[in-house]
Parts: structure tokens; C-alpha cells; sequence
């Protein structure tokens, strides 16, 4: 399960953010933020994506750079709304 | 307002001198469709395509003196000319013509290559002093008329416009790289680099003289500030007599500006700068004042109502275009054409149907409020670095990032960013505070983002150049000691107002239709004042050009003169995408035209596309990804492969 949304997580990122294949991948803690992958509309995007993918809903409060700036951070985040809403 | 042309040496036999002269100046007969002239002498050559404004009869250009010993071809006006005619003809001189052409002449019998710090105008000439045997180039303060040169076997070469110089056998286009890191940067090439490799532009405020003995270029004027807490008063009394002055100062800026021979028109976008341009004009014009706009249809960028109700306050007799999203994608490919370099932002295009519109109208001549937003600090990038600064000083506060939600209203994509998220974009943390650039530093980064397309080729040509250290080190000594916002609207002021505001969204797609611009806003009187002005005048809190919205108060409905900063904006990626997608769009993105220019690469821009026409949100990054990898590929074909002509190999 872990292994799938990281393997999806990452897909969306490269394809959307990173756009190439030519660049070392990202790491899983790299700062999407600092890398210049994500802009200031960007998360937006990356938002709209986890809701669609994974079908859950973030409040505002769960949209800060701790939840969803890093890949690690976004499985992370994903996969304990996920336990949540499995509980 | 004109085209010029020329060079100074020999040049290569293939054609005769008068026939290259009458190539270059054909690629700029656009600025100047009214009469072409020129003036062939030993090692020397002027070429002239007239708009006449002024002395409508006796103006021709290239022009001599009484001895025919000085020769100029000249781009632009002298809005002080009268009163330096006056002051000469004091001097005992005694002139043929009514027009400034001849003013700059006498006025550099008498005072040489500084004449130029006596002149108030946009403009852009050659002299030839036949006597000493030395050219003379010079531009003028800010940046408005464009002038350009090349070396090429001793011989010097310049014009209004590049395509003039690429008619030069010998010249030809290619892209210089750097510039095209710049461009991805900063949205411009640091000047005196152009897009085009070994073409330089004369710098703003910059002369260059020319003679048997080599060749000197430098600068007649510079843009100062205070030292940092010696800025003078900001009291109440201060404030009223500031205001006062700048009130002074922009009518009769705007007065002189009215001076020509035909109808002077103005262009109203609804803010508050055009309206009080418009506002001023009004005062000195008899006839019922004639305004120009711009509309869209997605209410994310149209301000027809504030444009309309400023027609109905001041009375002017107003018309708009409208530009939908498939006239800017009809008209891109002419912007890059006039525009002579990739541009990341579209919002050029829509200026040529606002020029055409005031040239289908009779008007060769409009007044807009350009300028403003620099010298009395109105862009929203000057609150960012204020709240940037602000936070940082208590970075613990919870509080103070919510402050970032009050900076951009009109950008939706924004109005739902949680002040977290615009605080890591936003935030302190994005540089040290003594960064020269810091004010810049969150643009910048969105913008450079736009590289991650550039070639692997491309990418290894640029390894280890730095735009924003280039940028660092070109700044002037006294920068450091400046106010952070003086540092910002220099930032703004000596860089992107010339290389990007009155180039792209300026002279070159006005003078597409002969059309030229004057900006009250950028007289250096008013400059120089503006940069006088204490920081807290001019950035009051978090409202932008507070000394301005005083002065306005006096000459503008209430409505108006309060009303929020919106910037000129226009549909980027999406005006190319969809069902009436011209067909240019395809062709240029396709992987085999991208790999001929070998700049961008394919896989990644093919993601991008898909990206763009199914995503929901295009950010800012892709935006000017977008535009800037369709620009480059338009100018690539326009300028490279058209003149090495390969382009039907290229389309094959």
C-alpha cells in the first residue's frame, strides 16, 4: 500500500513538477520548495491531485510545507489520512 | 518618431553604401512610414525613416548644420526643445527649422558630446561630427528609444531595431546562450547583451563615441538614491509639500509632452497612473481628449469598468479593443517579430492590437502612465519584500505570514493559498536580508524555475554561470547603502523598466504601428524627484504610492484615485492551448523543431503540453515556461533559420 502511493506520488511529481527523466530523481526529503519544483500556484496542483488520487479531503489547516513538502512528508501525510479514515 | 541607421568605417564592398543603407533602414520602415532619408560621406552612412510629429514641412532628417560639418539622424523627441531654442537663439544662434532635430545639433555646436545631459526627451541618435571625424551615439535617461550596434571588421554599425543590423552582410543571428539564461532569469538580457550573440544595445543614459582612435562608451546619468536614514522628512508638512511638488512636476511633464504637430492621444488601462496622466492632459488640451484601452474577456484581467468610468469622469472620447485569448495567440508571433527576443509573458501581444487601434484611429502619438509604478513604488513585489522583511524580524509570529494574503487579491490562484504555504514562498527564509537582491529573490526563482526545460546541450554551454551573481556584481557601488525600497525600485527602475516594460510591452509594439509613446511618469525631473522621496511617503504601510494617491486626490475622482494596484496582466498559456490553437503552436513545440534549435528538451516539453492543456491550474513557472520555449522556438525561426535560409529544410 505504502509502496503504491509512493510510487504514484512520485509519478505526479515527475511529470508534473520535474517534467524530465535526464535529472537525478528526486530524493524523498528533498524540499520541493527549495528545489524550485513547486511555485507558488504549484501546490494547488499538488493538492488537487492527492484529493483526486487518493480520494480524501484536506482542510486548509493540513496544507502547510510539513504535510506536503517532501515526498516523504506527502506518503507520510497520505497514509495517515488513510489510517484514519480506515479506523 | 523614426527609424535610424548607419555605420561608421568601411563597409564590405559587396554592396554599395547608399544600397545598405537602404536595406537597413527598409527592416525598420515600420517606425517611420512618412519619408526616408540619407546622408553618405567618407567612412560614414545615416539612414532616416521618418514619422513626422513635429515641423511637419522642414524636418527632414539625416540633418546638417548651416556648414554641413554635424550630422544627426534621430529617433525620438526633445520635449524641452523650445526652450533650449529659445536659451540658443539668446546665445546669438540662428536656426532654419522649427524642430528639436536641429536643436540637438546647436546645442552640440555649442556644448559638444554633454549636450546630451541638457536634453528632456525619449530619444535615440547618431551625430557625425565631420570636423573631428567622430560619431556620437546616445540614448536616452530611462531606456524609451532603442538603439543597437555591432563591429564587424572595424566597421561600426548600428539602428533602431536589430533586423537592421542582421541586413548587414556578414552579420547573422544566433543566440547567445547567456542571454537566453538571462531571459529565463529575469525576463530580459542584462543589457548591453541583446538575445543575439556579439549585437549589444546601448545602454540607457549611455553615450558612445566613436573616432579614428577606438571607441567609449559611457554613461551621462545616473539613477540615485539617498543614503539609507538620510531620505528627509516624512512629516505631515513634508508630505503636503512633496505632494505639491509632484503635482507641479507631472503636470508640466505631462505639458511638454503634448508638444506636436498632430493629435496626442492616451491610453487608459482603469488605473490610476493612466488616469492621471489623462487626467493632466485634459487640463492642457482644448479639443475633447481621445483615450484608448485595452479589454479581455476573462474578468481575471479585464478593467473595462474602472476604464470606462474614467472616460465618463474626465470626459474624453474613448474607444477599446478587445483581445480575446485567440488574438494573442494570432498576434505572439509579430510581438516576438518586433520584440527581437524570447519573452516569457504574452502580455506584449495584446499591445499591438492597442497600437493598432490608435493607429487606425489617426493617432501616431499617445501619453500612458508607464513609470509610476516604478518611481512611487506601486508594485506589489515592493510590499512582498516589506513583509518579507517584516517577518523575518520576528519569525516565531504565527500571525505576521497572514499578512502575505493581502498582497496579491486579483491573482485567484492565490486567494486559496493557506499562510503557511505563502510563507514558504514568500518567506523570510528566501535569501539572507543583505542580499542585494533580496526584494527580487522569490521572482527570480519562480522564474529560473523555467530552466529545468533548457536542453541538456544547452545546459552544459551555461555550466556554472550564475545570472542573479552577474546581476550582483553590474549594480553600482552606492546600492549598499541605500533604503531596501530604493534598492528594490532600482532593482525595478534601471532594469526591467528598460529591458523589459519599455522594450517588449513598450517602443517595439507601439512603433509596430507607428505608434510612439510618451510617459510623463519617466520625465527625469519627476525621476529624480520620485527617488527623492522618503521610503514611508511612497510605501505607506502596506499602500503603494501613497505620495501619488495624495497628489492624484486633487485631480481625480475619489474612486479612481483610491483604487488598488492591479498590473497589466493577459492570458498566458492557455491563450495558445485549445480548440483554436493556431497552427504554429504544434509545429513549434514538436519534438523534430525543437531539436533543430536544440534549446529546449523534447520529453520534458511534451510533458508540459500535456500538463497545460489537461491541468486544471498552470502555475506561474509553467506559464513562462510556456511562453518562454514558444517564444524562443518563434524567434529561432524568425531571425536564425530565416536568415541562414533553412527554413523549409527545417519544416520538412
Amino acid at each position: 500500500m505504502r509502496a503504491d502511493t509512493e510510487r504514484k506520488v512520485r509519478k505526479f511529481i515527475e511529470e508534473n513538477f520535474l517534467f524530465r527523466e535526464d535529472r537525478a530523481d528526486v530524493s524523498d526529503t528533498e524540499s520541493l520548495i527549495d528545489a524550485g519544483l513547486i511555485d507558488s500556484t504549484g501546490v494547488l496542483e499538488l493538492v488537487a491531485f492527492l484529493e483526486g488520487e487518493f480520494s480524501l479531503r484536506m482542510a486548509d489547516a493540513e496544507i502547510v510545507p510539513e504535510n506536503l513538502d517532501s515526498l516523504r512528508a506527502i506518503v507520510a501525510y497520505v497514509e495517515g489520512k488513510r489510517a484514519v479514515a480506515a479506523a | 518618431m523614426c527609424g535610424i541607421a548607419g555605420y561608421f568605417g568601411r563597409p564590405s564592398a559587396a554592396v554599395s553604401a547608399r544600397a545598405l543603407l537602404r536595406r537597413m533602414i527598409g527592416a525598420v520602415a515600420h517606425r517611420g512610414p512618412d519619408a526616408q532619408g540619407f546622408f553618405v560621406a567618407d567612412e560614414i552612412g545615416f539612414g532616416h525613416a521618418r514619422l513626422s510629429i513635429l515641423d511637419l514641412t522642414s524636418g527632414h532628417q539625416p540633418m546638417a548644420n548651416a556648414d554641413q560639418s554635424v550630422w544627426i539622424t534621430f529617433n525620438g523627441e526633445i520635449f524641452n526643445y523650445v526652450e533650449l531654442r529659445e536659451e540658443l537663439i539668446a546665445r546669438g544662434r540662428r536656426f532654419a527649422t522649427t524642430s528639436d532635430t536641429e536643436v540637438i545639433l546647436q546645442l552640440y555646436e555649442e556644448f559638444g558630446p554633454d549636450c546630451v545631459s541638457r536634453l528632456n526627451g525619449d530619444f535615440a541618435f547618431a551625430l557625425w561630427d565631420a570636423r573631428r571625424r567622430r560619431l556620437m551615439l546616445a540614448r536616452d535617461r530611462m531606456g524609451v528609444r532603442p538603439l543597437f550596434y555591432t563591429r564587424r571588421n572595424g566597421t561600426l554599425y548600428f539602428a533602431s531595431e536589430i533586423k537592421a543590423l542582421l541586413e548587414v552582410p556578414g552579420v547573422s543571428a544566433e543566440l547567445d546562450p547567456v542571454a537566453l539564461d538571462q531571459i529565463f532569469t529575469f525576463w530580459f538580457p542584462l543589457a548591453p547583451r541583446t538575445a543575439f550573440k556579439d549585437i549589444d544595445e546601448l545602454k540607457p543614459a549611455h553615450v558612445l563615441i566613436a573616432d579614428a582612435h577606438g571607441m567609449v562608451v559611457r554613461p551621462y546619468w545616473r539613477l540615485d538614491y539617498p543614503r539609507l536614514g538620510e531620505e528627509g522628512p516624512h512629516d505631515a508638512r513634508a508630505e503636503a509639500a512633496l505632494a505639491d511638488e509632484v503635482e507641479h512636476l507631472l503636470l508640466d511633464a505631462t505639458r511638454i509632452r503634448l508638444r506636436a504637430d498632430v493629435p496626442v492621444g492616451a491610453y487608459l488601462s482603469g488605473g490610476l497612473d493612466s488616469s492621471l496622466v489623462a487626467a493632466a492632459a485634459k487640463r492642457f488640451v482644448a479639443e475633447r481628449l481621445r483615450t484608448f484601452s485595452l479589454t479581455f474577456e476573462s474578468a481575471e484581467f479585464d478593467e473595462s469598468e474602472h476604464q470606462l468610468a474614467m472616460a465618463r469622469a474626465l470626459g474624453t472620447a474613448h474607444e477599446s479593443v478587445a483581445c480575446t485569448a485567440a488574438d494573442i495567440a494570432r498576434l505572439f508571433p509579430q510581438a516576438i517579430r518586433h520584440g527581437e527576443r524570447p519573452i516569457l509573458r504574452t502580455a506584449p501581444a495584446p499591445l499591438l492590437a492597442l497600437s493598432d487601434l490608435a493607429h487606425r484611429s489617426g493617432f501616431k502619438v499617445v501619453l500612458t502612465g508607464e513609470g509610476a509604478d516604478e518611481v512611487f513604488a506601486g508594485y506589489d513585489l515592493f510590499k512582498e519584500a516589506k513583509l518579507r522583511r517584516f517577518c523575518a524580524r520576528q519569525p516565531q509570529s504565527r500571525r505576521r505570514p497572514l499578512l502575505f494574503r493581502r498582497l496579491y487579491p486579483y491573482l485567484p490562484g492565490l486567494k486559496a493559498q493557506p499562510a503557511r504555504y505563502l510563507e514558504a514562498f514568500f518567506g523570510a527564509g528566501i535569501g539572507p536580508l543583505d542580499d542585494p537582491l533580496f526584494s527580487h529573490l522569490p521572482r527570480l526563482r519562480t522564474t529560473a524555475g523555467a530552466k529545468a526545460f533548457f536542453s541538456r546541450d544547452l545546459r552544459s554551454a551555461l555550466a556554472g554561470y550564475d545570472a542573479l551573481a552577474e546581476l550582483r556584481e553590474s549594480l553600482p557601488a552606492e546600492f549598499a547603502r541605500w533604503h531596501p525600497l530604493s534598492q528594490a525600485q532600482y532593482l525595478e527602475t534601471a532594469y526591467l523598466l528598460p529591458g523589459y516594460i519599455l522594450s517588449s510591452q513598450g517602443d517595439r509594439v507601439a512603433m509596430a504601428h507607428a505608434v510612439e509613446g510618451r510617459f510623463p511618469f519617466l520625465d527625469h525631473r519627476v525621476v529624480e524627484l520620485g527617488a527623492r522621496i522618503a521610503p514611508q511617503l511612497k510605501l505607506n504601510g502596506l499602500t503603494e504610492k501613497h505620495i501619488l494617491r495624495k497628489s492624484a486626490a486633487r485631480l481625480l475622482p475619489a474612486a479612481i484615485a483610491d483604487r488598488a494596484k492591479q498590473p497589466y496582466r493577459a492570458p498566458d498559456a492557455q491563450a495558445f492551448l485549445g480548440p483554436d490553437s493556431p497552427d504554429y503552436v504544434a509545429r513549434r513545440l514538436a519534438a523534430a523543431d525543437l531539436a533543430v534549435a536544440g534549446y529546449f528538451d523534447p520529453a520534458a516539453v511534451e510533458r508540459l503540453l500535456a500538463k497545460c492543456r489537461n491541468g486544471k491550474f498552470i502555475g506561474f513557472r509553467d506559464n513562462m515556461a510556456f511562453v518562454g520555449i514558444l517564444s524562443t522556438q518563434l524567434w529561432q525561426r524568425e531571425f536564425v533559420l530565416a536568415g541562414a535560409g533553412t527554413i523549409a529544410s527545417a519544416v520538412a
